[in-house]
This record gives structure tokens, C-alpha cells and sequence, in this order.
């Protein structure tokens, strides 16, 4: 079908400044897009209050579907669960009679770390949770990774603070308005995170690719030590994350590290928990920025 | 003296649907643009992706739905105020949805006075392009680190949301016959 005719405007001189304002609103539109694209890549954080109000606004219509979202996935487990009841039942008696013997294994390895904490005088009790929250939205078709949690600023929370799932890492705060958060999650392709493999201290970064994996790169180049199935924690370097959270598990070997699949995966996470920057003393002078070094005039000083 | 008849002459399936009704103002200026918002707004809070990035463009989607269902409904410059919205909520940096939104209006109304008349593999052919240069655009300025694997990443959402096109191409359709119901009584 041939569209209206609504945009010929004829020899009517009223229709077609009308046509040529349209255009030129477009234009300038376009223009304004760049712009302000310009201005959100040179100062990423000048439109945070902006984007602050928009997500205060979403995110309380966003618990509802992530709440019904946890109870359908609740509900079909119990479903599937009368299917597989008799086979899974013997699987877990022998699953459970494994995990006895590793918990009296872990309580031995924390009664002898307790002994060496203690040796340097390093006692740190357990971390308390600044806020736990839903996560109750993603940004689902961006080719970043961001969440959003229903707590901000309102409730203690602070850019760079570590987001838990009883499973492991998620990610960190990266905005926080007054009553929300966006969180970068450590599958975003920006997002950096110091780890060691557990057991051992082969350390690495892990990095993320965008698309579930991450990207496991050793700091010391050699031979690869790394097997697949090796469990990755974060190591606490950079003063962000605290040591010992599970991260990922390696599931391929490539030359310089693995690729490894995240353990605490977002999308089948409920409730996270934010907790505290680990040591702030070390973020903040890992922001000290060149100019601000002393000069050798000073140091002489 | 004239006896009024027993039965009401007309059944009950039309009473609310006499010669007396038109469409409502309202209706008919909002549901485009309440729908556009709403599409903008679902991936966010419905659909949880958060491996990687599968859900469609539902807001661009919706707009090209419109703007090829109905021309000339959306003036050129509603690509600013509904990505701007799209913006702020999506996660990618403010401005990249106002300008490629922008840029598609302007170009479908390059390709409408170029190519006037058009069926339905044309609409599909044209949307799914401007679909699919959409994501790659949007991944762009997303400033997120352009890797093979993430290129890979993007496939799947670019496969449905070109598939998806003409289900929503439908939706529009109905949504524009809820938009013109007659149902505002005059007099």
C-alpha cells in the first residue's frame, strides 16, 4: 500500500514549513543525540542523577515480576522434583555422606586458620552485609551487563561495593541513586576481577566477555597449570572483593589461562547481598592518579 | 396509540456499539507511545538475561512497528523523547538510543518518499535491516570492548528480533485497531 500522502505537502505554504520543521526537529534531535553521546563517553558519571530518578522508578515495578519469577521457578522444581524423587534421593545420601567427611576436613583446615590468624594477629570477623536486595531488573538487550538492586543510597550503599549471592561473586555497585543501584556484573566486558585458584596461588584476572564466560588470563606467563574444573575465588587483591568468594570454574584451557563459567550465575539469583568495600584504604590510593605524586623535590624534602 | 414491542430491536451485542460513538482522543494519541515506553521498559524489569544480551530491542522494535504500520503517525522528531526514555533506563550511556532512533526516522522517511510503495516482505526486509544494524550500532557506543566473542554473543538476539518482527508488526496492528475503537458516546 502506498503510504498517505500526509508528508506531500503541495504548493500549500503552511504544509510545507510544517514538513520542513519536521525535518529539521529530526536533524537537531540527531545532533542532540550525539551530543549528549559525546558527553556520556568524556564524564560517564554526568548524567547519574538522571539516570538515578528513572531507575528509583523502575525498580519497586520490577519486584513483582522477579518475585514471581523466583516463585515459577520454585514451583516448577517441585514439579520435576516428584519425577526424579527416588534416584535423586539415592544420589544424596552418598552426596551427603561425602560432604560429612569434607566438613570435618573444612573444620580442621578453620580450626588451623583460625591458629595462624590468630599467630598473625589478623582476626577479622565475619563481614556484615551493608543491605540484602532482589535483583529485580537487567539490561537485557544492551550489550553491557548491568543489574539492578531496590536499595541505594538510602540504605548505606556506595559505588565499588562487592554484590554477593550465597553462591559467590555477582558483581560490584557502579551508580547508586537514593533508593536504587545499578551493578555491574563481573560477565560485563569491562569488568576486571583479581582471582587465585583455589588450593593454590596460581593468580589470575578474570575478565569478562560478554557472554556468560569469563576469560581467565594468568599473571605469570609460562606453562599453563590450570586444568578444567579448577575453582576460581577472588584473591582480595585491589581491596574490593574480600579473599576466599567463589567466582567461576575453568572449563577450557586456552594459551594464556581458560575460559570459565560463572558460579553464582545472575539470572537464577534471588537475593544478593551488598557488603562492604573490603579494604577502602587500598581503593583509595589505588586512585591516586600520576599528578598527584609527590615530586622529587618533595620526597627530598 | 402505538404499543411499544416487547423485544428490544436491537440485541444486546450491539447496544454499546451504536452510530453515536467515535474514538477517543486520548486513546487514539496515546497507545502509540504508551506502547513504545512499555516496550522500552520489559526487557529491563521482565526478562532476566544476565549472561548475555538475548532479549530483542523491544522499544526500537515497536517504533519501527509503528512507523511502518502507520506513517506518518509519529512526527520524525519522536525518535528524541522516546529514546531518551529508552536511555535511561536501558544501561547503555545516555544519547545513543536519541540519536540512532533519530537516525532510523529520518531514514525510513528517506526510504517511504525513495520506495512509496511497499508490501509485506518489503516492511519485514527493511525493519529487519534496520534492526540489525540497530544492535550493532547500539553495541558500538555501548563502550563495552568489541571481542569475537562478543560479536558471537549478539547473534541470537539479532536472529529473534529480526524473526520476531512480524509478531510485533501484528501486535501494532491490533493495538492500532484498540487505539481507533469507537467508544467515546457523542451526544
Amino acid at each position: 500500500m502506498a503510504p498517505p500522502s500526509s508528508r506531500r505537502s503541495g504548493f500549500s505554504k503552511k504544509a510545507q514549513y510544517s514538513v520542513f520543521t519536521g525535518y529539521l526537529l529530526a536533524a537537531l534531535g540527531a545532533l542532540l543525540g550525539a551530543a549528549l553521546l559525546a558527553l556520556s563517553f568524556w564524564q560517564p558519571g554526568s548524567f547519574a542523577p538522571l539516570r538515578g530518578a528513572a531507575s528509583d522508578a523502575v525498580t519497586p515495578v520490577g519486584e513483582v515480576p522477579a518475585a514471581a519469577r523466583a516463585g515459577s521457578q520454585s514451583a516448577w522444581d517441585v514439579v520435576t522434583g516428584y519425577f526424579y524423587a527416588g534416584s535423586q534421593n539415592a544420589r544424596l545420601r552418598e552426596e551427603n555422606e561425602i560432604a560429612r567427611i569434607r566438613l570435618a576436613e573444612a573444620e580442621a583446615v578453620k580450626d588451623e586458620n583460625r591458629r595462624l590468624k590468630a599467630l598473625l594477629d589478623l582476626a577479622k570477623g565475619d563481614v556484615e552485609p551493608v543491605a540484602t536486595a532482589r535483583l529485580v531488573g537487567s539490561s537485557a538487550t544492551s550489550a553491557r551487563r548491568f543489574a539492578y538492586v531496590g536499595v541505594g543510597r538510602a540504605d548505606g550503599l556506595a559505588p565499588g561495593m562487592p554484590v554477593q549471592s550465597p553462591r559467590g561473586v555477582v558483581g560490584r555497585v557502579l551508580e547508586v541513586a537514593r533508593g536504587s543501584a545499578r551493578v555491574m556484573l563481573v560477565t560485563d566486558s569491562e569488568s576486571v576481577l583479581p582471582v587465585r585458584r583455589a588450593g593454590d596461588n596460581t593468580v589470575a584476572f578474570a575478565e569478562g566477555r560478554g557472554d556468560g564466560f569469563l576469560r581467565i588470563r594468568l599473571i605469570n606467563l609460562g606453562l599453563n597449570p590450570l586444568e578444567v574444573g579448577d575453582v576460581f575465588v577472588t584473591s582480595g587483591a585491589g581491596g574490593y572483593y574480600r579473599p576466599g568468594v567463589a567466582v567461576a570454574v575453568l572449563s577450557e584451557l586456552t594459551s594464556d589461562g581458560g575460559l570459565a563459567r560463572l558460579i553464582a550465575d545472575p539470572s537464577a539469583t534471588d537475593f544478593v547481598s551488598i557488603e562492604p568495600i573490603y579494604e577502602g584504604e587500598a581503593v583509595e590510593a589505588s586512585r591516586v592518579r600520576g599528578e598527584n605524586e609527590l615530586t622529587q623535590q618533595e620526597l627530598e624534602e | 396509540m402505538i404499543e411499544r414491542r416487547g423485544r428490544p430491536l436491537r440485541s444486546a451485542r450491539y447496544r454499546n456499539s451504536g452510530i453515536n460513538r467515535e474514538a477517543s482522543p486520548l486513546r487514539a494519541n496515546t497507545v502509540p507511545y504508551g506502547s513504545i515506553l512499555a516496550g522500552s521498559l520489559l526487557p529491563v524489569i521482565a526478562l532476566q538475561a544476565d549472561v548475555m544480551p538475548l532479549a530483542p530491542p523491544l522499544g526500537f522494535m515497536m517504533l519501527v512497528a509503528w512507523r511502518l504500520t502507520r506513517p506518518g503517525l509519529l512526527p520524525i522528531w519522536a525518535g528524541v523523547p522516546l529514546g531518551l526514555f529508552d536511555d535511561l533506563v536501558s544501561g547503555q550511556p545516555i544519547g545513543s538510543a536519541v540519536l540512532l532512533w533519530s537516525l532510523a526516522m529520518i531514514a525510513f522517511e528517506y526510504i517511504e518518499q525513495r520506495v512509496p510503495w511497499r508490501g509485506f516482505w518489503q516492511d519485514w526486509f527493511t525493519a529487519g535491516l534496520a534492526i540489525v544494524l540497530y544492535v550493532l550500532a547500539a553495541m558500538a557506543l555501548s563502550r563495552a570492548t568489541v571481542s569475537p566473542a562478543l560479536l558471537f554473543a549478539m547473534l541470537p538476539q539479532i536472529v529473534v528480533a529480526v524473526v520476531l518482527y512480524p509478531v510485533f508488526a501484528r501486535f501494532v496492528s491490533r493495538l492500532d485497531l484498540f487505539r481507533l475503537a469507537r467508544t467515546r458516546r457523542v451526544g
